[in-house]
């Protein structure tokens, strides 16, 4: 009993001192946006191994929650796949937040058909129509007499928002739409289905699928980068006030910068802003 | 036990101790029991505890969507946009969804199951039948992340290309997948009620001329048909709660299919829509609510396949005299 005793206070011992001890060590909160979500998980892996008394949490809720816990002052930055809205703006403000918006990344997405199928180039128009189920067969727009069969991503994936806002302009989808629930999927039913319309993101695209123009313009990171291409967006970080430099902060939200950076955000496959 | 303990005064071999308990003993004996039974009841308790609780969460999640919008327009119109201006929730096709695969799973599953198990229990000698089940049994035990994969690589394909479907991930897709996986489930229940069967009925059948076709089907499946109907309950009740497979090999389009027998369309189940929405819904949201109302009918559903199974079942039981 007594042995018993005498370790319960050695582990309590311990776990007060650990906590000490953390609580000395610098912490960096993020949250935010699934799409961005992976480019902070790798940058705090690579800070992890370079400042190991850091304690770097990601948590990936959605932009908006991001947005929130950064008024809430709940996090140093926040992730986010799009711009913070009026409200969020003016709700920060009045609690003394100031967002300052780092864009660390650029996200395109590419419309993608089977290799066989001759259509080259679809305007926006028309590929929310073929979403809204409004085009159904493809000999409407330029190709052989077949049926589109219409795949999209599910919608808790930052591929679909960003498709959904940029392509569909919010509107809703129709009802032979059909649903797969990752990337690699979407990439493997357009490679096996002839008559199948789907969007990837970029780092997906190979020769097994044939991208898309779209209106008249090919998606490549040149064209991604440089904002021609439609189907793309800015990825951010927002924190409040522009973090002081030097602070750990300031190097997380400048580490797209650097070379490391900017490998992590090709390797997720999203196209860095920086255009080298 | 106690009652052996108390009446027995002489002393234990060997041990020089008594065999009369102190008061002490006796009451430390007394507790001891009866903390024993009690720890026990709690433990099995907990499991049923953990029912009642998944119960209570689910409905209470769902409440606030049964108040704020309407029921008839949930079960009763087709369009599901949970995230539009103006959110529709109309979950009809989901549940047709669902029951559209499960039932076309069935098609496929119950006729091959009872026929296999028939064959394990009536035909094949008894050293193949023990090579077979556990064969049949790995079926049960392949992820069913793995079946998707099959699906979606190797059957959604082969349909296009041989039998020149325009998608192969369709309702077709989802059911043979389905009723592969309710397979082990039918068999083994089958089986196990057809064995059950005594063997004076088989031998009495024969005694009276009945061929071995005769004696099986107008003799044997009548006698199981409790234990046959449940292991049907049971496959079905499989079938309607998988999600990873029909998430990735039904296609998810939310529409029923027209005309309603081409089960070459794409349909959607409730069990895929809660797996592919709940992820970036954000908490205590309307949709997030929604997502529990499909929970709660999805429950209500398997709660009244379980009461269907467990009465054909304890009659299966009562008619075989057995436990």
């Amino acid at each position: 009993m007594k042995r018993i005793i005498v370790c319960g206070l050695i582990m309590l011992g311990l776990v007060l001192a650990t906590k000490l001890i953390a609580a000395e060590n610098q912490t960096l909160q993020i949250d935010g946006s699934t799409t961005v979500g992976p480019i902070a998980d790798a940058f705090a892996e690579a800070f992890k191994s370079n400042y190991p008394d850091l304690e770097i949490t990601v948590k990936k809720t959605g932009s908006g929650d991001g947005a929130a816990a950064l008024i809430d002052g709940r996090c140093d930055v926040a992730t986010m796949s799009r711009f913070m809205k009026d409200k969020e703006f003016k709700a920060a403000v009045d609690k003394g937040v100031f967002p300052v918006a780092h864009v660390v990344a650029m996200d395109g997405v590419c419309i993608v058909v089977h290799p066989s199928n001759p259509v080259t180039q679809l305007s926006t128009a028309a590929i929310r129509d073929i979403y809204k189920g409004n085009i159904t067969n493809w000999k409407e727009v330029g190709g052989s007499d077949l049926p589109i069969v219409v795949i999209s991503r599910d919608n808790s994936s930052g591929t679909y928002e960003t498709f959904h806002e940029l392509v569909m302009n919010k509107e809703e989808m129709g009802s032979k739409v059909e649903y797969v629930n990752s990337n690699p999927q979407a990439h493997a039913r357009v490679k096996t289905t002839i008559g199948a319309i789907g969007y990837v993101g970029i780092g997906f695209l190979d020769a097994n699928v044939k991208a898309l123009k779209v209106d008249g313009i090919m998606p490549s990171r040149q064209t991604i980068a440089t904002g021609q291409y439609p189907v793309a967006r800015p990825l951010f970080m927002f924190t409040n006030g522009y973090p002081k430099l030097g602070s750990m902060t300031y190097k997380f939200c400048t580490f797209y910068l650097t070379e490391t950076g900017q490998e992590i955000i090709e390797a997720k496959g999203f196209i860095p802003v920086t255009n080298y | 036990m106690d009652d052996i303990v108390r009446n027995d005064t002489k002393p234990a071999a060997g041990t020089g101790q008594s065999l009369v308990l102190t008061p002490l003993q006796d009451l430390g004996g007394f507790l001891f029991h009866h903390l024993g039974r009690l720890l026990l009841f709690l433990i099995t308790c907990s499991s049923v505890l953990l029912v009642l609780l998944i119960f209570f969460f689910v409905i209470r999640e769902a409440i606030p969507f049964l108040t704020k919008f309407s029921l008839t327009e949930f079960l009763t119109t087709k369009s599901w946009y949970p995230e539009a201006a103006t959110p529709k929730f109309g979950a009809l096709s989901l549940i047709v969804g669902s029951l559209y695969v499960t039932i076309a799973a069935l098609v496929f599953a119950v006729p091959t199951g009872i026929l296999a198990a028939i064959f394990l229990s009536d035909i094949v000698l008894l050293k193949i039948r023990d090579f077979i089940k556990p064969v049949i049994e790995i079926l049960a035990a392949i992820p069913s992340v793995a079946y998707g994969f099959f699906a979606v690589l190797v059957l959604a394909p082969w349909m296009q290309n041989k039998w020149g479907f325009t998608t192969g991930t369709n309702a077709l897709n989802a059911s043979i997948i389905l009723s592969i996986m309710a397979l082990p489930t039918i068999i083994s229940v089958a089986e196990d009620s057809i064995s059950a069967v005594g063997r004076e009925l088989r031998e009495a059948s024969y005694g009276l001329g009945a061929t071995r076709f005769e004696t099986i089907f107008k003799v044997i499946i009548p006698a199981a048909h409790s234990g046959i109907i449940a292991a049907i309950v049971l496959g079905m009740m499989r079938a309607i709660g998988e999600t990873m497979v029909v998430w990735m090999a039904s296609g998810n389009a939310n529409q029923i299919p027209s005309p309603w027998w081409d089960l070459s369309q794409s349909v959607r189940t409730m069990t895929a829509t809660i797996a592919g929405d709940m992820g970036e819904t954000p908490k205590d949201s309307p949709h997030y609510w929604s997502l529990f109302a499909i929970g709660v009918v999805l429950l209500v559903m398997t709660f009244l396949l379980n009461i269907i199974s467990e009465y054909f079942l304890a009659s299966a039981k009562r008619k075989t005299g057995k436990s």
